[in-house]
């Protein structure tokens, strides 16, 4: 199948683009660098099929981070058929900048001018004919947003497959073009690469690019290091600066000719700006909008969980009266329905948290949360773009680990990651609110609340001690892009919700289901013994465990069996407990028998804390590998320990 | 004068980069390169990082970073 990818800047729409093409659903966000997987979809034409592959949100071809070397060695290495270039028209010099770095890869390219809705209300415009024959690349103007130019783009794509436009040389000024073909004549006299690569060659090397160094033998290793030293004396100037340098003046020179644009005007994103990024009250702002993120998610969430609630509930009975009391029957009733609903009964939460992330990150604002917050961030050791994946955390750690690719440096994005697991996901809320109705029916919000708080101090505390203890040297970059505010489609928020809320269900669904036939397996057997009765296997298991945690409160062995299950995934926890009690309604009455207030708050701290689930770990040791994985599994169960039992103690001497 | 050493509202022109390969190549990608306008814009609580506009978009940076840039100001200050 050929091949089609599709690049561009973070915050160009490429994203959109990509969903429109491919019909498929994607997030498209504001936050630059979202976009860290390789995604893929199919295109269509007259019974052909073509790949398409999103590349990461990249502002140049270096290979300084993760993303920019992910979308280079693909293009290189998979040598698609044909290149979509995204460009935000509203910002054609910074945008263009990636573009001429392809034109210098000569491939067969589609200059994508996007936002052209954006750009016509800010009275930007764009000598298409004119900019599209000098580069000789098809260029097409689309509004991804009003889906404007998208049928046009198709059928370019059509013809463009079927016959490439391989784009012209863009030559620069004079003076530093004589560099250039001087380092060409090092290399063809040599014959170290093919012919129609030279000249890009030429330009990574001057740009230090270590790939293409590297490829050079001794002979022109020397005659080229001797251009450079000479570049360099002559321009004063490191030779990959003046290239940079170079190569915005050329698109300077383009954008004055082909692009007409009114001078600069405040526009109301600098507006909102002058408030959202106040000195004063930049970080209220920020602790406002978290503040009310989570207000709304609970209180909204609410509403929505009583209904699925009571229909679990009507379900059991239902079987209950139809099937006769058997194995089965028990199997169904406590088992499937019981553990099921006791997860499902929190997807309204989730659903709602999922919405507030992504229309955060679409609507730009977080960029500006890690400006705000960088500072404080850095403090305590993170990155204020570490802020996102924490953020993301609250939601679930393995989207929250795999988003600190955005982090440049290893240092920043190892403490992310290893503090990550203590942003309380969403899959813990459910033992929360279940003990702090039981056991805090008063302060039942306060309590939720103290114990995120307590994931939060916790994480910043480590974070420090990793900082300080682990990676006492290393240095972090902090640039990035605070892009314009744009008002993000209501149905591509709620469809990146829905995803990530699917999910969060399949999830539930697969390992919450295989592990609830375990348990139930475990609780009912050996034969005679009644069901998860301490006689049955289960029973054992946590007998044997229980004593583990007596020092924590909860020495019981029902808690030890559900905290071994949590390990499984934490939403486990309380299907397991449910399954164990006989029935998630039965458990108000059944806890209050086994746990103190003390007690329940030290294991609601020990489940925040201790091992995250086995998702979230494998995720680990895909990003970091396997040292850090092991690592993360200690620390944090050694952490939980530490802590439930200071809690535990602390609590019970004081209430 | 370092654009670390720059005021909100002040403008000029980027002179000169001088740092390691990495943050060099990464400030140049998005744009700061020598010979470029600026204007400072906002300071972010704490008063780190700093805001800048770049021809007509925004970026920020830390003030570290801002230290290995050398700027001239604008000849008429506000």
């Amino acid at each position: 199948m050929k091949k089609i990818a599709l690049l561009g800047n973070p915050n160009s729409g490429k994203t959109a683009i990509f969903n429109t093409l491919t019909g498929s659903r994607q997030h498209v966000g504001n936050w630059p660098g979202v976009t860290v997987e390789k995604k893929q979809g199919t295109i269509q034409f007259d019974n052909l099929k073509y790949n398409v592959i999103d590349l990461p949100g990249i502002y140049s071809l270096t290979t300084n981070s993760l993303d920019e070397k992910i979308s280079r060695d693909f293009l290189i290495e998979e040598n698609p058929d044909l290149v979509l270039i995204v460009i935000d028209q509203t910002n054609f010099d910074r945008n263009f900048y990636l573009a001429t770095e392809i034109i210098e890869m000569r491939k067969n390219s589609i200059l994508i001018f996007n936002m052209h809705d954006e750009a016509e209300k800010l009275k930007i415009k764009v000598d298409v004919q004119e900019l599209s024959k000098i580069l000789n690349i098809p260029i097409i103007l689309t509004s991804a947003k009003y889906k404007t130019g998208i049928d046009e783009l198709k059928n370019q794509i059509e013809k463009s497959l079927k016959k490439p436009h391989i784009p012209n040389i863009i030559e620069y000024d004079f003076t530093f073009e004589n560099y250039i073909l001087e380092i060409e004549k090092v290399l063809n006299s040599e014959n170290l690469f093919e012919k129609e690569n030279v000249r890009w060659a030429a330009i990574k090397i001057l740009e230090k690019d270590e790939l293409h160094i590297k490829k050079l033998n001794k002979n022109s290793e020397n005659s080229i290091n001797e251009i450079i030293q000479k570049l360099e004396y002559d321009l004063k100037e490191d030779s990959s600066i003046k290239l940079s340098e170079e190569k915005y003046n050329l698109i300077s020179k383009i954008s004055s000719k082909y692009i007409k644009k009114p001078e600069y005007k405040e526009r109301v994103s600098d507006k909102i700006d002058k408030i959202i990024t106040h000195k004063i009250l930049g970080i209220p702002i920020f602790i406002f909008i978290m503040w009310l993120m989570f207000t709304l998610t609970f209180t909204i969430g609410d509403v929505f969980n009583g209904y699925i609630e009571a229909g679990f509930e009507n379900l059991g009975e239902y079987f209950s009266t139809v099937m006769p009391e058997n194995l089965l029957s028990s199997f169904v009733i406590d088992g499937l329905i019981g553990g099921i609903g006791s997860v499902l009964v929190f997807v309204p939460n989730i659903f709602l948290l999922f919405i507030f992330i992504s229309f955060l990150g679409d609507i730009g604002y977080m960029a500006r949360a890690a400006f705000v917050m960088d500072k404080v961030m850095t403090k305590i050791g993170l990155h204020g773009k570490s802020f996102i994946p924490m953020l993301l955390g609250f939601g679930c750690n393995i989207p929250a680990i795999m988003g600190a690719r955005t982090l440049e440096s290893r240092k920043d994005r190892i403490i992310t990651i290893l503090v990550n697991p203590l942003m309380s996901c969403n899959a813990r809320l459910p033992v929360y609110l279940i003990f702090a109705g039981i056991f805090f029916p008063n302060s039942g919000g306060t309590v939720v609340f103290s114990i995120y708080l307590f994931g939060i101090i916790l994480s910043i505390l480590m974070a420090f001690i990793f900082k300080k203890f682990l990676f006492k040297n290393e240095q972090s970059i902090f640039i990035m892009e605070l892009p314009p505010y744009r008002l993000p489609l209501a149905n591509e928020t709620l469809g990146e919700a829905l995803r990530k809320t699917l999910m969060f269900v399949k999830k539930a669904g697969t390992i919450i289901f295989a592990s609830v036939i375990i348990i139930w397996f475990l609780a009912s057997f050996p034969a005679g013994a009644e069901y998860a009765s301490e006689e049955s296997i289960i029973g054992h298991i946590g007998r044997f465990a229980a004593p583990f945690f007596k020092p924590l409160g909860f020495g019981f062995w029902q808690a030890a069996v559900s905290l071994i299950f949590g390990f499984l995934a934490k939403e486990v926890i309380v299907g397991t407990m449910g399954t164990l009690w006989g029935g998630e309604a039965a458990l108000s009455e059944v806890l209050p028998a086994f746990f103190s207030q003390a007690s329940a708050y030290a294991f609601m701290i020990f489940t925040l804390i201790y091992t995250p689930c086995v998702a979230t770990i494998a995720t680990i040791k895909n990003e970091i590998g396997k040292k850090w994985m092991f690592f993360t599994i200690i620390y944090l169960f050694v952490l939980a320990y530490i802590v439930s039992f200071i809690v535990y103690n602390i609590l019970s001497f004081i209430w | 004068m370092l654009l670390s050493e720059c005021a909100p509202g002040q403008k000029g022109i980027i002179l000169k980069i001088d740092s390691e390969k990495t943050l060099k190549q990464r400030m140049t990608s998005m744009g700061i390169v020598p010979g470029i306008n600026f204007e400072l814009i906002s300071e972010a609580p704490f008063g780190d990082p700093i805001a800048l506009k770049i021809k007509n978009y925004k970026l920020s940076l830390r003030k570290f970073e801002a230290s290995h840039i050398t700027v001239k100001l604008e000849e008429k200050q506000k």
